[in-house]
Order: structure tokens, then C-alpha cells, then sequence
């Protein structure tokens, strides 16, 4: 079953052919294409509304690169929530379109779901049921994917999501954005137990839950102090007690989430699992006590089309298709 | 008028008190650095409103919509962070918010000095030590 597949959520325009759910015939992404071949000038990073100039162009080059002619198309699926609705409503209409005119089923796709269902395209093995953390610059969640449409959020930030710590901590420290690969490159040189960061206490009673806000204002108010007193600050030092402060936070309720619920499979998903001291901690505890970790590589950690045709398959099978009076969301619950 | 608080859950409960009886279409513009508690204040105003969910940073998605339970006053929390100037602001449907009959609260609203037309109500949060901010709310129709 080949799916088209449409993701506009936020700042990347994307669409994919994906067969079956697990292979990927066609994968493009605005951001990535070489821009004067579309069309010149600048990149805004806030793309939102201009998804809708590039969208046609992308949908004719993913049919191209797949070798898939428009009536080998089965389905068409989008991400219908949550993200920017001007945004989302680019792909959602323009998936109505699709199908519409091909005259094939509508599969509105969660996007955050997409992005656990990246690891099946880099994974072919793996099944539900199987625990995920999603991390990313928008998003941080611990997911019980207990089937391929039936999962929920144990815990999640109740602030900033853990690659915005990383972005805004590399802002404070002069590094560029996004901040996640500096930081990273950074650490390597430094002594993670430079700083005592704090591991911010979350408050209610949910303990998956995760906080990153208090880590952020730390290294914020450490940089001041520095500057103010004319105290160098050690920056490989506070990258690597960083590094080390958030990957401690994200293994601490994934694993107890792991013991608790007797998952052996360990997913994460989202761009932030590209940070090496991260993946290094998961690799290390997922060995030392038996189970086995997948994360996928990196094209498919950021947002891509891809990945809603692979979940949209799933969503299919399950039954979960639209007609064209399909509506996008800002916020929907997984 | 400017208030001090000592904690974050002290700004969220400013905030909560700001939010209580705001009128729908109140634009609420936040200047502060990284760190200052602007957030912990929306938070605080979505529990204000009496809307119930998790109240996260925006700064990826540039709005996070929070609806109260009869769908009548939404909370709209941008964050201007990344954004550059005034093709970004229409990019992002900014007008199209400000007709929908909620309540905007606008974190980096130095990033976007176009998007206001006078009657906002502007909250400058301050840094007066690790733990400490100085919030100073000032403006909008009502109060003048």
C-alpha cells in the first residue's frame, strides 16, 4: 500500500511516498532541498504560511524521486494536529485535495505518533508493544506505545521541552542555534561534574513527569554571575554538567517508567536523541539491564513525511480515516 | 504597578490574579530575558481563567492554544523568540488571532514592537536576584 504523506506542523514543509508503512520510496523536505531549484532567496525559519507555496512542488518531487505515478497512490495522510494551525491547515487542506482528487482514503496523523513511527522505518524488527520517549525542541513525553494506535503519555515536560534548554543554554553561552549540536560538540571537552545543576523537582503527583524550565534559569543565572563578578566561566564544564544534568532527568524516568511497566524495548524518538552523552547513558543502561534500545538516525529524529506515512498505515489499518470535512488542531492529546 | 516575587510559583500566582475577569481580546505583551519566569506567569493566568492543562513553553511552535472547559474565552500563549520581524508575525496568523475572542499573552514581545496597537496591557519582568523579579504591569484601555 503506497501512502503520500504530508507534514506541515511547523517550520518544515514535507512529503513522503512510503510503502506499507516500514519502506520509504520518497522523502522530501523543504529545509533540505537545494533552495534556488524551488525557488531562490532566503529560508525564513518561521515557515508557516509559505508551507503553501512550496507544497505542490514538494508533492510533484516526492512522486518523482518514489518512481510512483498518482494512481498507484492508495491513501493520503497528513499531520492534523497539534502544531501551528495556520501551519497545519497548509497540509491538511492540501491532503483533502489529494485525495479528493485521486479518490482515495483521507488518514489524519497525530504528529507527535509520526514520531514514534519513525522507528519503524529504521527499525523493521520492532513492534508494540514498546516504551518511546519523544524529545525534542518542541516536545518532551514518555509515550506507553502499547499497540500501533494505542498508546499514552505517562509523564511529559511541564515547561520547556528538553531541546529548548539546550537552545536557550547556547544562546546564553554564545553558541549558535539551534544549540543542541554545539552544546554537544562542547562537552565533549569539559568535566560533566564542573557545576552542581539542580534536577528540577516536579510538582503534582505524576512521577514521569519532567521539568527543564530551573535547569535553563541555573545556567542563565551562572553566566551572569560569571559576567558580573569578571569570573571566567568554565563553558566545556557547564555544556558537559548540562548534558549530564538533562540526560539524567530523561534516563531516570524512562527507566523507572521501564521497571514499572516491564518494558525490555526502549524507543526514542525526536532530535534531541542525536545528543551523544544521552544516547551514550540510554546505550549504558539499556545493556546493563537487559534491554534493547532503538533510536533512529537523525533524518528521521527532525520532522519529516516519512514518518506520517508510516503512522498513517498503522492509523489506516486501525480504521482511523477522515472525510473531507478533516480539521486541523493546535492541541489534541496523543 | 510593579510587585515582587520570590519564587516561581509566587510569579504564578501573580499571574493567576492578572488573569482573573481579563476581558476577551486582552493582549497581554511580556518583556523579560531568558529565565525571568514568563512563562510561570501564563501558567498562572491559564489557572486565573479557570482552564486546566499543562501549560508549556511555546518557543517551538510559537502558539500553544488552551481552551476552557465551555470554549468561550481560549488562552493564546505566543512566544516571539525566533521570530524576526513583521512578514513573520503575518506568516504566523497573528490578526487572525487577535479576532478570536481570547486572551493573548505574548512572551519576547521585544521581537515583535509592530504587533501592538496601544491598548495592550504591558508586564516587564526583572531580574533582582537568583530567585527574585521585579514584574511591573502597566496600560491597556481599562486602566488608563
Amino acid at each position: 500500500m503506497n501512502i503520500l504523506a504530508v507534514e506541515s506542523s511547523c517550520d518544515e514543509t514535507a512529503v513522503a511516498v512510503v510503502a506499507d508503512g516500514r519502506r520509504v520510496l520518497s522523502d522530501e523536505i523543504f529545509s533540505q532541498v537545494a533552495l534556488h531549484e524551488i525557488y531562490g532567496g532566503v529560508v525564513p525559519e518561521i515557515a508557516a504560511r509559505s508551507h503553501l507555496e512550496v507544497i505542490t512542488l514538494l508533492a510533484e518531487r516526492a512522486l518523482e524521486r518514489a518512481g510512483v505515478a498518482r494512481r498507484d497512490i492508495d491513501a493520503v495522510a497528513c499531520t492534523y494536529a497539534p502544531g501551528l494551525i495556520g501551519a497545519v491547515l497548509v497540509g491538511v487542506n492540501f491532503a483533502k485535495s489529494a485525495a479528493l482528487a485521486l479518490g482515495v482514503p483521507l488518514i489524519p496523523v497525530h504528529h507527535i505518533r509520526g514520531h514514534i513511527a519513525a522507528n519503524y522505518l529504521a527499525y523493521p524488527q520492532l513492534e508494540p508493544p514498546f516504551l518511546c520517549l519523544a524529545i525534542s525542541g518542541g516536545n518532551t513525553m514518555l509515550v506507553d506505545v502499547r499497540g500501533y494506535t494505542d498508546m499514552s503519555v505517562l509523564g511529559q515536560t511541564r515547561d520547556d521541552a528538553a531541546g529548548e534548554c539546550f537552545d536557550k543554554s547556547a544562546r546564553v553561552l554564545g553558541l549558535g542555534y539551534p544549540g543542541g549540536k554545539p552544546i554537544d560538540d562542547l562537552s565533549r571537552q569539559g568535566d560533566d561534574r564542573a557545576y552542581d545543576l539542580p534536577r528540577p523537582s516536579v510538582h503534582g503527583d505524576n512521577p514521569y513527569d519532567m521539568s527543564f524550565s530551573g535547569l535553563k534559569t541555573a545556567v542563565v543565572n551562572l553566566a551572569h554571575h560569571a559576567q558580573q563578578t569578571g569570573q571566567p566561566l568554565d563553558k566545556p564544564g557547564l555544556a558537559a554538567s548540562l548534558c549530564r544534568a538533562v540526560s539524567e532527568i530523561l534516563l531516570g524516568r524512562t527507566m523507572a517508567a521501564a521497571d514499572a511497566l516491564g518494558y525490555d524495548h526502549v524507543a526514542v524518538a525526536g532530535g534531541v536523541a542525536a545528543n551523544s552523552r544521552i544516547r551514550g547513558d540510554f546505550e549504558r543502561a539499556c545493556g546493563q539491564t537487559g534491554r534493547q534500545l532503538y533510536v533512529p538516525p537523525l533524518r528521521l529524529c527532525g520532522d519529516n513525511a516519512a514518518m506520517i506515512g508510516a503512522q498513517g498505515y498503522y492509523e489506516f489499518l486501525a480504521g482511523h480515516t477522515a472525510d473531507s470535512g478533516l480539521n486541523a488542531y493546535a492541541t489534541m492529546a496523543l | 504597578m510593579t510587585y515582587t516575587t520570590h519564587s516561581e510559583s509566587e510569579t504564578e500566582a501573580l499571574g493567576a490574579k492578572f488573569a482573573e475577569n481579563l476581558p476577551a481580546g486582552t493582549v497581554a505583551a511580556l518583556y523579560g530575558e531568558l529565565g525571568c519566569g514568563k512563562t510561570a506567569f501564563v501558567r498562572g493566568m491559564a489557572r486565573g481563567m479557570g482552564i486546566d492543562c499543562i501549560v508549556n513553553s511555546p518557543t517551538f511552535t510559537i502558539v500553544n492554544e488552551y481552551l476552557d472547559e465551555e470554549g468561550e474565552k481560549p488562552l493564546f500563549h505566543f512566544d516571539m523568540y525566533r521570530l524576526a520581524g513583521a512578514d513573520e508575525l503575518y506568516d504566523i496568523g497573528w490578526e487572525d488571532y487577535l479576532c478570536r475572542g481570547g486572551v493573548c499573552a505574548v512572551e519576547w514581545s521585544e521581537n515583535v514592537p509592530g504587533a501592538f496597537d496601544g491598548d495592550e496591557i504591558t508586564v516587564r519582568f526583572e531580574k533582582t536576584g537568583d530567585n527574585d523579579r521585579q514584574i511591573t504591569i502597566e496600560g491597556g484601555p481599562e486602566r488608563c
